[in-house]
């Protein structure tokens, strides 16, 4: 314990220390919040990316995803193949009123059709607003920030470590060859001479 | 020229009544939002939440003014002015810059003064007991004991500086000053400030009307401008008993450029103990009823009583 009253002068101390330190406040609809990359806000469809698979809707937790579409028979190039058919999307939507920001189907999407965009002030007075049709998902596009850098000190992408794996390769073979052949020339010269 | 004199004098202290403790109550909310890492009124007013009091008062205007069925009417509605006016006597009488820079003169100042904020503590009590709520009178009777225990300390706290001047007028007091009387009539200070704060029913002394345990204590039946006007009195207190303080134990207007700027020094004498008030209120949380009255009649009156002999004794040696 020490001196007496030692204790109420480390409270004034405490206080005081506050109050010289910035405070935590934020003020937020007059200062944007400075949101970290991968923030999820909501959630953004590029349509154009969208094969139908159905993943998405079926793997979401809370069946939020609702996907409508139809087959289109597309005409056969060559008069002896077959008529090929493809899914096209009539509807796409998320219920953000069911949505838990799990974002699996982000995940689970194989032809990166869905993408995370922090805007988050997206509020309404009424609860069925809260579907985002494909339109507006698709708006919610342009609020995608570019994926963010790797991390200086990371481990390269497997793609680029494997790329380059076969680089150095080839460039050692064609080291080794002109190698093999300026020693070819060299011998071919001592034997001339 | 003696009328207009008065009227001037009358006016001034009004002004200040007013505005002084609407400033401590606007540094309370700045002062205490940033000591808790918060920023506090933002809005009221564009710059700062400057206006913040300003649109409390409207909306405590606003609002109805309920007199409970079982109440004592005439009472009830009479607390708030009996607990708010005191303190505007008292602000007449304290000296802001020499030469007569004083609402009025009063010669035994130091009498008028403490007998008078005595007066303050009936409000809550009238207002306790005019209620007719359990909360309302448990508060009010936690106050008059309060009020028991730290009305002596305070008293004895200012006798000494009374001694040490030689009078008990508050001008006179504040002429006879000089700078060693920080260190020697420290303990008093300490006494009489603490005290105050206690009869003001400040933070950490707020036992009376501990929110958490009686609702609001005398107040809890109190709504829209009368319980304005209590919190209004909270804050004036704050504002007399620092300018108190100030003109008892740290030499009032002294300082550099006394002559022309003597009011000054004692308006920023008194906000800096403001301050304090502000800052012990933030810091400390709330004592017990037991220990309240034992930090009473055994720290506070020991001490004031120690002061008292220490004045005699170095007022003895000097002359």
């Amino acid at each position: 314990m020490g001196i007496p009253g030692s204790g109420l002068a480390k409270g004034l101390a405490v206080t005081m220390r506050t109050m010289m330190r910035k405070t935590v406040t934020a003020q937020y609809p007059d200062v944007q919040p400075d949101l970290p990359p991968r923030t999820r806000g909501v959630i953004a469809l590029l349509e154009e990316n969208c094969t139908v698979c159905m993943l998405c809707a079926r793997e979401c937790p809370d069946w939020c995803i609702y996907i409508d579409s139809h087959k289109e028979t597309l005409p056969a190039a060559d008069p002896n193949a077959r008529a090929r058919t493809r899914n096209v999307l009539d509807r796409f939507a998320i219920d953000f009123s069911l949505c838990m920001y799990c974002g699996i189907c982000v995940e689970v999407c194989p032809f990166d059709a869905l993408f995370w965009s922090p805007e988050f002030e997206y509020a309404e007075t009424d609860i069925r607003e809260l579907t985002h049709e494909r339109e507006r998902l698709r708006e919610w596009m342009w609020t995608v920030p570019p994926p963010p850098a790797h991390d200086p000190a990371a481990e390269e992408p497997k793609e680029i470590a494997m790329a380059r794996k076969a680089a150095d390769k080839l460039a050692a073979a064609a080291a080794a060859a002109a190698a093999a052949a300026a020693e070819a020339a060299t011998a071919e010269e001592g034997g001339e001479s | 020229m003696n009328l207009l004199d008065t009227l001037l004098r009358c006016v001034g202290t009004l002004v200040a009544f007013l505005v002084l403790p609407l400033v401590v109550g606007q540094t309370e909310h700045k002062v205490m939002a940033h000591m808790q890492g918060r920023l506090g009124p933002m809005y009221a007013g564009g710059f700062h939440g400057w206006a913040q009091l300003v649109a409390d008062g409207v909306k405590f205007v606003q609002k109805e003014n309920v007199v409970p069925a079982g109440a004592d009417r005439r009472v009830f509605q009479l607390a708030p002015a009996v607990a708010l006016l005191p303190y505007l006597l008292v602000l007449l009488v304290i000296p802001v810059g020499p030469d007569g820079m004083v609402g009025q003169v009063v010669d035994a100042g130091i009498f008028f003064v403490l007998a008078v904020m005595g007066i303050g503590v009936l409000g809550s009590l009238m207002a306790g007991w005019a209620s007719a709520n359990k909360f309302s009178l448990l508060g009010a009777l936690r106050t008059a004991a309060q009020l028991m225990s730290y009305e002596l300390p305070m008293l004895l706290a200012a006798a000494s500086v009374a001694m040490a001047a030689g009078t008990v007028s508050l001008p006179g007091i504040v002429d006879a000053f000089h700078w060693w009387w920080v260190p020697w009539q420290l303990i008093g200070a300490f006494v009489f400030f603490t005290a105050g704060l206690a009869e003001l029913q400040r933070p950490p002394f707020d036992m009376p009307v501990a929110d958490s345990e009686i609702i609001f204590g005398a107040f809890t039946e109190y709504t829209g401008l009368r319980f304005a006007l209590f919190l209004l009195s909270e804050y004036a207190g704050i504002v007399v008993l620092c300018g108190l303080t100030t003109v008892l134990f740290l030499g009032g207007w002294h300082g550099p450029f006394e002559d022309d700027l003597g009011w000054l020094w004692t308006l920023v004498k008194t906000f800096a103990l403001a301050f304090v008030v502000l800052w012990l209120r933030v810091t400390y949380p709330r004592l017990r009823e037991d220990q309240l009255m034992r930090f009473a009649w055994t720290v506070l009156i020991p001490l004031a009583l120690a002061q008292l002999a220490l004045t005699g004794i170095i007022k003895v040696a000097i002359s």
